[in-house]
């Protein structure tokens, strides 16, 4: 099987990802991820005004089966919030890097720590 | 230990199952997504592997006697063809597994009943058998070598006259459930009728042409039915099923919406010790039959419980799960869960587990806590479904 790893964005080695962007990036879990987690059925995300650290925890994401930490792939402040996510959190699976993106963060670091699609893609394979 | 294997491994890796190791099995957890194999149980039909699930033969002039004196049940209860669910208990009456038991024509010799018993299928007489009693019973993946060592102590201690056989790897099971498996299993039985069969009765019949044992029972609150064969023709028996196929993790969410227990997570004779009457299954203990656990459970049923089993529906978002703590909202540690989920028919956040005898009555407010949170819920007496 193989899975949707987008050459734009980069990855944490945990399965999120962030767009690059020097305003503010956005922030999801990948193709992969959402297969291995099944149904997704819940997600709790952080506000926005809240402060997120790369490599930190900013959330949980939870399918019928597991519950998931989320890591950062960025530190920042969030900026914005997916809640379409808490009435469909089904999103996450069914377009893990479009509707069902989960925070924006004003980055204040770069991205020079992160899987570009390539490195991520081996990772998954 | 080395993982062990269905049968049918093979035949569900080709098929793009994801798999997942339980009681020492290698067993799918999942083929397309535990939410529309879920609703085909609810809505139509499923087939599950459970070929992890253990399988002793006991036969001989006392199996009637040791099968009592092991199981909390009364086993005298059945004939040929019978079957029942019943617990197996410590002397302090801790649960270490539940089981169901077949009694088997009589004359069925322990360690043949794979071969022998499926071999002429055709709507055979169970009630014909001549000979010594005969019984088949299904521990849980992972306990059928306990099990056996305990079938055979209790055996040679007390000189009974059975032989005990651990027939685990003779055996594949398949359960086909849901309110379509009468229709399907109608469908792929080439010789006998099963669709005769009442809850909890099994008979001998030919799927696909394979001689196997088949009953009335299964673990999903639906109707259905369980399908022993020989583990040679398992792969023939499962693909003369055009059901979906599901994996245990909808087997998990299915269990959970009926408060059926699972062996090791919701009662574990470690981990979470409990007597038949905390489990909520006080129905599977015949004080009236002598077994191991006996007296301690007689003094229980007299004394009451202190906690029991109960369902709970979160009342705010988020997901219940096996080990989070029940408070009484204002901080009281009341209980705990053993099990939870999102529940893919209600659409609501479920869970089980014990509760203080005070705080357990239908629709009493409590609360769970989550990630260091108290959310609100309350106490449902199981199932969450009417069934």
């Amino acid at each position: 099987m193989s899975f949707d790893v987008p050459d734009e964005l980069r990855y944490l080695e945990s399965h999120e990802w962030t767009t690059v962007a020097d305003d503010a990036v956005r922030v999801g879990i990948s193709d992969f991820a959402q297969d291995e987690l099944g149904d997704v059925v819940f997600v709790e995300l952080p506000e926005v005004g809240d402060e997120v650290v790369a490599d930190e925890t900013f959330g949980v994401v939870e399918s019928i089966k597991a519950v998931s930490d989320l890591y950062s792939p960025v530190s920042g402040e969030v900026v914005a919030v997916n809640e379409d996510l808490f009435d469909r959190p089904e999103l996450v699976n069914d377009d893990p890097y479009g509707d069902g993106w989960m925070i924006e963060v004003a980055p204040t670091d770069g991205f020079d720590d992160l899987l570009d699609a390539e490195a991520y893609a081996d990772q998954v394979a | 230990m080395a993982e062990r294997s269905p049968p049918l491994h093979g035949v569900h890796e080709a098929r793009g199952a994801k798999f997942t190791g339980f009681g020492g099995w290698a067993m799918p957890v999942e083929f397309d997504s535990i939410k529309e194999e879920h609703a085909a149980v609810r809505e139509e039909a499923g087939i599950f592997d459970v070929s992890h699930m253990g399988e002793i033969e006991v036969a001989g002039p006392d199996a009637t006697t040791l099968m009592n004196r092991l199981t909390t049940n009364d086993v005298t209860a059945l004939d040929p063809g019978d079957s029942q669910y019943a617990a197996i208990t410590t002397e302090d009456g801790v649960m270490i597994d539940d089981t169901v038991v077949y009694r088997l024509p009589d004359g069925t010799a322990a360690g043949d009943a794979a071969a022998d018993l499926t071999a002429d299928a055709a709507g055979r007489d169970l009630d014909a058998g001549e000979g010594d009693p005969a019984y088949l019973f299904v521990p849980n993946a992972g306990h059928d070598e306990a099990a056996f060592d305990r079938w055979v102590d209790y055996r040679d201690e007390h000189g009974l006259d059975a032989d005990v056989v651990n027939t685990t790897t003779d055996w594949a099971m398949v359960a086909v459930q849901g309110p379509d498996a009468a229709d399907a299993l109608d469908d792929a039985t080439t010789t006998g009728r099963v669709v005769d069969l009442s809850r909890f009765e099994a008979t001998t019949a030919a799927v696909a042409g394979v001689g196997s044992w088949v009953a009335r029972t299964g673990y999903t609150g639906e109707d259905g039915f369980e399908v022993l064969c020989p583990a040679g023709d398992a792969e023939t028996v499962w693909s003369a099923f055009d059901v979906q196929p599901c994996g245990l993790g909808a087997r998990d969410t299915l269990r959970m919406e009926m408060g059926y227990l699972l062996s090791g997570q919701d009662f574990d004779p470690e981990e979470e010790p409990r007597t038949p009457y905390e489990a909520g299954i006080g129905f599977v203990v015949k004080l009236d039959t002598e077994f191991v656990g006996r007296d301690a459970l007689e003094v229980q049923k007299e004394d009451g419980v202190e906690e029991r089993f109960r369902g709970i529906r979160l009342l705010e978002r988020g997901v219940p799960r096996g080990g989070y703590a029940v408070t009484d909202g204002d901080l009281t540690r009341i209980g705990h869960l053993t099990s939870g989920t999102m529940s893919p028919t209600l659409a609501e956040p479920i869970g089980l587990g014990y509760l203080r005898t005070e705080h357990a009555a239908d629709g009493e407010r409590v609360s769970v806590v989550v990630r260091g949170e108290e959310k609100r819920a309350e106490v449902v007496v199981p199932p969450f479904l009417d069934r």
